[in-house]
């Protein structure tokens, strides 16, 4: 049987390697992809939506339809996780462990006790693995805000250099995954809660959709952004351009609760309260 | 494109790939598949796709591989097959 899976892996794989040969030349010009709707892109971008970054206009303003539904299916990516793997009853076995702050002694108890230690001596950890190092700990603190102000500069800055709202999202998702990895769990959902990161991805969909109704309200195509000049009160080319600007919003908010939505419910099996 | 540059990270994602795949450790082939995203990255960068580089070295390399690594601390470590 292994012989015969390597035997078809090893014909398709060659087929598509001498395939591989007739492809047009990387760069090519006059390659069909480059000829059709390219050209148009290149030479009108600019006049258009006065964006520099031809990729950004593409994705957001001509392809606007395209980028809408990848955000709903990142969107529906959360659902799916939420709805498969939350789970409302607690942790098996109710022990508790906590630090004691000053002397790093690590206490048990066999269950959960009446009224919480002061947080301020005994610190409450993880059951299974929790690495306590003051290092990584202060440097992902001092680190964790320039991550996010990146993040939000990556969104914003779409329009002239490479980023948008789905890299910025992810960067911004990912400062708060580092904080529950260098910290815990509890101390990022204590900043982000479980019920902001399902509104605030809902929102983020509902910003793109919105935009693109409101565009139909006002008369223009569906997220036809150069109908929104008279409410902006700009021209319609820097309208289409501030309209790129408002998706990407929506989109950045939508990934990045995304994004701490699903790695919450990955961590914690579902039960949000410990993980790595 | 320097083509010795090309070709030496083209090798190295083929290593990866392959090594992701026959790893036993699952956590091992987590780490190799984001090393395998990050050579990728790199090529897209170096053939002047840099808004797909960027995606792919922030989702790729980066969140992607936190989710496999939290997925594989609670499942088990081990491949099956």
């Amino acid at each position: 049987m292994k012989a015969l899976a390597l035997a078809i892996v090893v014909l398709v794989g060659g087929l598509l390697i001498s395939a591989t040969v007739d492809f047009p030349d990387w760069g090519d010009p006059a390659s069909p992809a480059a000829l059709h709707v390219s050209p148009r892109y290149i030479e009108k971008s600019m006049e258009e939506t006065s964006v520099p970054n031809i990729v950004t206009s593409v994705l957001a303003d001509y392809r606007g339809f395209d980028t809408m539904f990848e955000t709903t299916v990142v969107f529906t990516a959360g659902v799916a996780c939420f709805l498969l793997l939350r789970r409302r009853e607690p942790r098996p076995g109710p022990s508790r462990v906590y630090r004691h702050r000053a002397s790093g002694v690590i206490v048990e108890m066999s269950q959960a006790p009446d009224t919480e230690p002061a947080p301020e001596v005994f610190k409450r950890i993880d059951d299974d693995w929790t690495p306590h190092d003051l290092i990584v700990m202060n440097v992902c603190r001092l680190l964790i805000p320039f991550i996010q102000l990146f993040g939000l500069y990556v969104i914003a800055h779409g329009h002239h250099s490479p980023g948008g709202g789905f890299q910025g999202g992810v960067i911004l998702g990912a400062s708060v995954i580092l904080l529950a990895l260098s910290w815990d769990l509890r101390t990022a959902s204590l900043r982000m809660k479980e019920v902001a990161t399902g509104l605030m991805s809902a929102i983020g969909v509902f910003i793109y959709a919105g935009v693109g109704a409101l565009a139909l309200a006002m008369g223009g195509n569906f997220l036809d952004y150069a109908a929104l000049a008279p409410i902006l009160r700009v021209d319609p080319v820097a309208a289409r351009s501030l309209g790129i600007f408002f998706v990407e919003v929506g989109v950045g908010l939508a990934v990045m609760a995304t994004m701490v939505l699903i790695y919450k419910n990955l961590a914690s099996e579902g039960r949000l309260d410990q993980g790595l | 494109m320097i083509w010795q540059i090309d070709l030496a990270v083209l090798i190295l994602v083929l290593i990866c790939a392959v090594g992701a795949l026959a790893v036993k450790d699952l956590m091992g082939a987590a780490i190799l598949f984001g090393a395998y995203s990050f050579l990728m990255c790199i090529l897209w960068a170096v053939m002047g796709a840099v808004d797909v580089a960027f995606t792919e070295a922030s989702v790729g390399a980066g969140v992607s591989t936190v989710f496999f690594v939290a997925a594989v601390f609670r499942t088990s470590r081990r491949s099956k097959d």
